[in-house]
Parts: structure tokens; C-alpha cells; sequence
């Protein structure tokens, strides 16, 4: 449970950083919060020849308002996420999947950019990202790309990133005035990996009609899975109690989770079925007829 | 080369003393503070971040140690369980946790108490559920928890009632 040798840089700038990420190849590792890739170290799942650490480079630590949207940055701690005025008032989605993480301790280390990168099929961010419709920035030594976290996410724990790049900040759009959301996911304990998650964001028309759904569900595959075809039924809808729970019925009809000897498949679809009319209904309750 | 030849020196700030030692890179911060400070109050337990024994804090904020490279602590300022009872007399939290028989075995303790030391300033007046969330990152055998949140909601009215220095 010891980590295997490495060399350690600790660059002060972010462009130090990407020089010796472009120099270094495949052999370096970008250390953020160190709270998945420091248990892959202890591990021996991960033996990076070289450990490129991050946390000297404050200019990622930051949550900055840009036209109709939320930037913020890849360095940005799960805590900040969680308790940040500014986050909490334009992205509570963001901020109530971002409290749920971990531990306290944990989502004083772990960051943003880590988590996305990490793509941990379980994980709260990467779900979230993906019905926020965020973007990933993504900085190499030869210039900045930007990325659909959707498109981002591959596999598991696979991205879209090649050596000498990193994402150094994610740009959420802000949902309308009157967007209601819901966040909801189930672990055995508290601060857990998630068996199952899911994220909505219901907009309604003056008739009380739905007028957009975004659904995504964690847990049920490789990545997180936008419902798109459910979104695109959903639009003209009443979302009653019914509604929603024949909505959820559906949700878990498409899902199609891969087998677990310790989580049986009907076990993680009817986890996905009350997940999602959880957060349906969430949702609901919280929209504002616009 | 010889392993020696690549240990780095380091200038650590632990408990508010400078404190040098030579260090592979790898090295965990847990170790380094157990078998070369010999400070052995931060317990370590399952070397992945789970249990959350090791905890310490760095700038005020509690974090693994087993999760943080001693090499990247410089210029942070670590703290750990010795350094918070003062003059021989225990914090209002470890006083709680003394009378309300918050601990058995104790392996778990300081864990908890570094982490509790930095959640009371950020929130004095926590309800039994938030307690119970961030204590969810600390893992006891002992007690069932019942006489940790017990002694965390009488240390925060004790240091509410003194006033947070």
C-alpha cells in the first residue's frame, strides 16, 4: 500500500505545467486533488514515472461568471463547488451533487477537473456535466481546444485527452430563470461510490406544460446516459405524479446496466426507476412556470 | 544511483515548527509525519482514504494524509492532533469526547478530531444531520457513533458559549 518510485515536478505557472506534460508524454501523470489517483498510487494501479503536480496553480481555482454562463475551473475543490454563493444561486444542481461527493475531508482535496478526468462511471460530476451540457477547456503546450463533456467522457475512466493536454476549466450554460432540478443517487453509506444517480432539469411553459426535459442517469453504464428520446416525448407534458412516475418507469425500461455479481440488474433498474422519479419530481416541485 | 541519491530535502511547517527532513518522493505524508517527526497521534488505517484516521489539516482545512505526498506540503502549514490541546489541557472537543465516552479503542479519535477541529469554525451551530454527514468520513468500530455526535454537539455549544478564539 505504498506507492511505487516516481520523480515529482511542481510547476508554479500553468504554462511550466502543460512544458513538462508535453515533455514528459505518457509518462507523466497531472496530480489535482489526489483523492482517486492518490489511492491508485497507494495501490499500485497507477506507476507513473513522473508526477506533475497542480495544486501551485491558483489561476485553475476560480468560479467566474461569463455572459450566460458559469466558467470555472479545473483546480476548483468540491468543497468550493458545494458552498460557493455563486454556484449555489446559478448551478444548484452543480453545487447539491458536488455536496454529496465523498466525505468532508475528501471534497476539501478533490477537485473539478480531477473528477471529469477520472471519469469514474459512478462519479456525481461527470453526470451533472453532462445534463448541464457542459464544455471541458482543454490546454496543451501547441494551444486550447474545447470539449462536450459528453463527447469528453469515453469509457470508463476513459477520455478524450491526449498526452500534454489538460483540462484546466469547465463551462457550464446557466439553465433559464425558473429551471427546476433534481439530484438524487443511492450508495450503501453515506460518501460511498454511487450505485445509481440521477439528474433532471424540467423548464415549463405558462400553461404549466413541460417545455424542455434533460434527464441523465449514472450507474447504467459506461458513462452517463442522456435520455433523449424521453426528452424530446416529454415536451408538451403535464409532469404530474403520474406522469413522472410512468416517466421513471420508462427511464429504467431503457437503461441497460451491465450485470454485477454483488448488484443484480432488476436490483440497479429499480434503483434507477425511484432515482429518477425522485428527481423528476424534485424537479418539478422546484420549477417556476416562466 | 543509490535510493539515497534521489530523496529530496524538505522544509516542513508542522504545528507551527519548521521541521527538515530528507524524504523519498513518494513518500505519504502519514509516514513521514508517523516515522520521521514521530508524531505518532495521526493514526493510519486503510492507506486509500476511506477511513479517514490519518486526517490532519493543511492550511486549516482537513485533508488524508495517507492521500498527500509529504514533497507537496511545503509551503503549506500542516497540523495535527498533538498540537491541539494547549498547556496540557484539552480542547473543548476532546473534553466532550472524554466525557461523553466518544471513544473506546481511541484509533479513530484523531481522525475525527482534526476533523471536527476545522468543521466547527466553518459551521458553530451544526444540526445532529450535518454532524453525522461529515462524521460519515471518519469510520469507528467502537462506539456506533451515537457518543461522537453526542460530544461534537456539546463541544459546539461549549465553544460557542467561550466564544471561537
Amino acid at each position: 500500500m505504498k506507492p511505487a518510485p516516481f520523480s515529482y515536478h511542481r510547476p508554479g505557472s500553468l504554462s511550466e505545467a502543460l512544458g513538462l506534460l508535453s515533455d514528459l508524454g505518457a509518462d507523466a501523470k497531472p496530480l489535482a486533488g489526489g483523492q482517486s489517483l492518490g489511492p491508485m498510487l497507494n495501490m499500485r494501479l497507477a506507476r507513473p514515472a513522473h508526477i506533475v503536480d497542480l495544486n501551485d496553480l491558483l489561476e485553475l481555482d476560480y468560479v467566474r461568471r461569463t455572459g450566460d454562463g458559469l466558467e470555472i475551473g479545473g483546480m476548483t475543490r468540491h468543497h468550493r463547488l458545494a458552498s460557493a454563493p455563486e454556484v449555489r444561486r446559478t448551478l444548484p444542481l452543480l453545487a447539491e451533487a458536488a455536496s454529496t461527493i465523498g466525505h468532508y475531508a475528501i471534497r476539501q482535496r478533490g477537485t473539478l477537473g480531477g473528477s471529469i478526468v477520472h471519469a469514474d462511471p459512478a462519479a456525481q460530476l461527470p453526470l451533472v456535466a453532462v445534463v448541464l451540457e457542459a464544455e471541458a477547456v482543454i490546454r496543451s503546450r501547441a494551444g486550447e481546444r474545447v470539449a462536450v463533456v459528453a463527447d469528453f467522457l469515453q469509457s470508463i475512466m476513459t477520455v478524450d485527452l491526449a498526452d500534454g493536454e489538460l483540462v484546466t476549466a469547465l463551462r457550464f450554460p446557466v439553465p433559464p430563470t425558473g429551471t427546476g432540478w433534481g439530484f438524487e443517487l443511492f450508495s450503501r453509506r453515506r460518501g460511498d461510490f454511487a450505485i445509481a444517480s440521477a439528474a433532471a432539469l424540467i423548464e415549463l411553459a405558462p400553461s404549466g406544460a413541460i417545455a424542455a426535459l434533460r434527464i441523465a442517469i449514472g450507474g447504467a453504464g459506461a458513462v452517463p446516459v442522456r435520455l433523449d428520446e424521453i426528452e424530446h416525448s416529454a415536451v408538451g407534458e403535464f409532469p404530474d405524479g403520474m406522469w413522472c412516475a410512468t416517466v421513471a418507469r420508462c427511464i429504467a425500461e431503457a437503461a441497460n446496466p451491465e450485470e454485477d455479481p454483488q448488484i443484480p440488474v432488476p436490483f440497479r433498474r429499480e434503483l434507477l426507476q425511484t432515482l429518477a422519479e425522485r428527481a423528476l419530481t424534485a424537479a418539478h416541485s422546484r420549477a417556476a412556470v416562466a | 544511483m543509490k535510493e539515497t541519491d534521489y530523496k529530496v530535502t524538505l522544509s516542513l511547517i508542522v504545528n507551527g515548527e519548521t521541521r527538515n527532513v530528507r524524504v523519498l518522493p513518494q513518500r505519504l505524508l502519514s509516514d513521514v509525519l508517523r516515522e520521521d517527526l514521530g508524531l505518532t497521534g495521526t493514526h493510519v488505517g486503510c492507506e486509500h482514504g476511506v477511513c479517514g484516521a490519518c486526517t490532519v489539516l493543511v492550511d486549516g482545512a482537513p485533508a488524508r494524509s495517507c492521500l498527500t505526498f509529504a514533497v507537496q506540503m511545503e509551503g503549506h502549514e500542516i497540523t495535527t492532533v498533538e498540537s491541539v490541546a494547549r498547556d496540557g489541557e484539552l480542547s473543548p472537543l476532546q473534553q466532550a469526547l472524554h466525557e461523553e465516552h466518544g471513544l473506546q479503542c481511541g484509533f479513530c479519535t484523531p481522525g475525527i478530531v482534526m476533523t471536527f477541529e476545522a468543521y466547527l469554525k466553518e459551521n458553530p451551530t451544526p444540526s445532529t444531520t450535518e454532524i453525522r454527514d461529515v462524521l460519515s468520513g471518519n469510520l469507528c468500530r467502537c462506539t456506533g457513533y451515537q457518543n461522537i455526535v453526542a460530544a461534537i454537539l456539546k463541544a459546539a455549544a461549549t465553544l460557542r458559549e467561550k466564544g471561537v478564539e
